[in-house]
């Protein structure tokens, strides 16, 4: 319990750290502490297997390539910040986030599932993964190929 | 040590969330902007992976795996996409991608 | 309950004492073996009223003093807070990929058994390519900080290599997990006690000796000691992306570098080597196959073992000491060419091949 509350403030600062950092390198920083804290909320929720694949693909990889491209890119504009246009967009998301919260106010409450001790392990993953979920898996990588494919032919030079 | 209860996990989503959609509206620089996306998505999957531990099924795991997926390949495309524009108009600012605006 | 949690201290210290302080004998070692290899005397200045003590006063005193000591600065227009935390980022990964490395079998203390393995995960494996994956980190960010062309480059560089050569790394693993059938080292460390044929033990190397190549060749690129050297390239770009670093924060990045090497080190004598096996060795005693039986304590075992995973350990450290000083450096798009042209494609056919291979010989 504290450690989930720890680790939920932490996660917080670094998402607001994400979206108010001037500096796009200290933004992108924030979001790669921000996902590798969700990748230890997975840890704490019984799925190693997620929690593990979190980091190796969204903190490792990912975030990798979005600094890449900042790097590459090399942006040196300074953003305006209008004060209006931050408090009127601050307000649009705290209203989002109430209306979102109030949803949760209902009496139906899930008390904690009894689970395996290979809840989230890889076996259990695998399992669903190949038998019930066979055909998204396919669709999932031939996607994964129409990425690759896509992005190397959006990012080569004007020949 | 105790587990915290689902309320808790659901309300972090929806503050991780919310925060996120304030990253898209508010920043004027296509990177953030696809970052906070990326934040957003997060919170999505922290949703699943708590209703996946507290109702017991592990395909609301399986789920955050297509969901981690598709989101490698969409912050693929799309980083391509905004390289492609910045070689052009030199800058990341959005409002100047405005070409295809009626 | 407290017991527990002091033995995981216990072994978690002990496994950064002797790799922290392997990485720092390494330097040495490197710079007496280079000397060696170049036929010419090396480091032999530093002693303490005369006694040089086989280099150990200039491994623990005279390095790290120096190195600590230097003028530590910032470059001018710099990152302040990213120029600090990269070589923090740099060396974190390097330290705690050990957790899972398996350096003994049990240790039987007092009717108990203690796993000689820091955290025996259920995803072992999978946890060491996320460590690793997160070793980028340092070099990006140590570039982008020092606000200097010469270090994005080596940056760049870096970035590019190390994230095309985790991709052969995690590739030629698979065929090992697909053989002993599991993700947790342990349990791999222990089926790589089987005999095959009676008298050969199953080690990694003799089932898959192509992964084991493939391996090997990703675990030193991803180390970017040469020859895979580019993003450093001392020659090249004036030591890459931490040129703008010294003192402490260059200690970090050396002792980095240097735990990569054990950790590859180890790496491969696990999945490869059999660990902590000694051949013919259980737990109570060496078992020949010729039929001779030698009985010992399991006190005896236990340090048998240990000992075995050490010296492997250590003659991984000292080939890739040997391979730096004996092979040129690569030029960028050579490195390149080898891991998304020849590697990753060898990869594939090793997994193709060992997939084959398994669903031929299942018992049906």
């Amino acid at each position: 319990m504290i450690l989930f509350l720890i680790l939920a403030f932490l996660s917080v600062v670094f998402s607001l750290l994400v979206v108010t950092q001037r500096n796009v390198v200290h933004s992108a920083m924030a979001l790669a502490a921000t996902l590798f804290i969700i990748a230890v909320l997975f840890l704490t929720l019984d799925a190693p297997m997620l929690g593990v694949l979190q980091i190796l693909i969204y903190a490792g990889a990912i975030m990798i390539l979005i600094l890449f491209v900042i790097m590459l890119l090399n942006p040196m504009s300074v953003e305006a910040r209008p004060a209006a246009w931050w408090t009127l967009g601050s307000l649009g998301a705290g209203a989002l986030f109430l209306q979102l919260a109030g949803l949760l106010h209902r009496p139906a409450v899930f008390a904690e599932a009894a689970v395996p001790a290979s809840f989230g392990g890889p076996e259990s993953i695998a399992q669903s993964l190949f038998t019930d979920f066979a055909l998204p898996f396919e669709v999932a990588s031939v996607l994964l190929l129409v990425a690759i494919i896509g992005a190397v032919v959006l990012a080569q030079r004007q020949r | 040590m105790t587990q915290a209860p689902l309320e808790y996990y659901l309300v972090l989503s929806a503050v991780l969330f919310a925060i996120g959609v304030a990253g898209v509206v508010i920043r004027r620089d296509v990177i953030v902007i696809l970052m906070s996306i990326e934040l957003m998505l997060n919170a999505v999957n922290l949703t699943f992976i708590a209703f996946s531990r507290f109702l017991g099924s592990v395909e609301g795991q399986v789920i955050v795996f297509f969901v981690m997926t598709v989101a490698a390949a969409e912050a693929v495309v799309g980083l391509a996409i905004m390289i492609s524009v910045f070689r052009f108009r030199q800058t990341l600012d959005p409002r100047d991608m405005q070409l295809l605006k009626w | 309950m407290m017991l527990d949690l002091a033995i995981v201290a216990a072994k978690a210290f002990l496994v950064l004492f002797m790799v922290l302080n392997l990485a720092g004998v390494l330097g040495w070692v490197e710079r007496k073996g280079s000397a060696l290899i170049q036929d010419r005397i090396g480091a032999n200045r530093a002693s303490v009223f005369g006694f040089a003590g086989l280099g150990l006063v200039n491994t623990l005193l005279a390095d790290p003093i120096k190195m600590l000591t230097k003028e530590d600065f910032i470059p001018a227009h710099g990152d302040r807070l990213l120029h600090t935390l990269a070589p923090c980022l740099a060396l974190f990964p390097a330290l705690v990929t050990f957790a899972v490395i398996p350096f003994g079998d049990v240790l039987v203390v007092g009717g108990r058994e203690i796993n000689l393995q820091v955290a025996n995960l259920n995803i072992g494996i999978l946890y060491i390519f996320a460590m690793a994956s997160l070793s980028v980190y340092g070099i990006v960010i140590g570039a982008w900080a020092s606000n200097n062309k010469f270090s994005l480059l080596g940056g760049v560089r870096g970035a590019a290599q190390m994230v095309s050569y985790e991709i052969a790394m995690g590739l030629s693993v698979i065929g090992i997990i697909m053989v002993y059938g599991t993700l947790e080292p342990q349990a791999m460390v222990r089926a790589q006690g089987e005999l095959l044929w009676g008298w050969l033990p199953a080690w990694g190397v003799v089932r898959q000796p192509l992964a084991f190549l493939l391996f090997f060749t990703a675990a030193v690129a991803e180390t970017k000691r040469l020859p895979f050297d580019a993003p450093e390239g001392e020659s090249e770009i004036v030591a890459g992306y931490h040129v703008e670093y010294s003192g402490g924060k260059f200690l970090m990045f050396f002792a980095g570098e240097f735990a990569e090497v054990v950790t590859a080190a180890g790496l491969v004598t696990t999945l490869f080597f059999g660990g902590w096996q000694v051949p013919y060795l259980l737990r109570d005693g060496f078992h020949f196959p010729w039929g001779g039986a030698l009985p010992l304590a399991p006190l005896a075992v236990t340090i048998l073992q240990v000992a075995a995973f050490t010296i492997k350990a250590l003659f991984f450290c000292w080939l890739q000491i040997i391979l730096r000083w004996t092979l040129p450096r690569f030029r960028y798009d050579q490195i390149m060419r080898l891991g998304w042209k020849m590697l990753l494609p060898a990869a594939l056919v090793n997994l193709f091949l060992t997939a084959v291979w398994i669903v031929v010989r299942r018992p049906a």
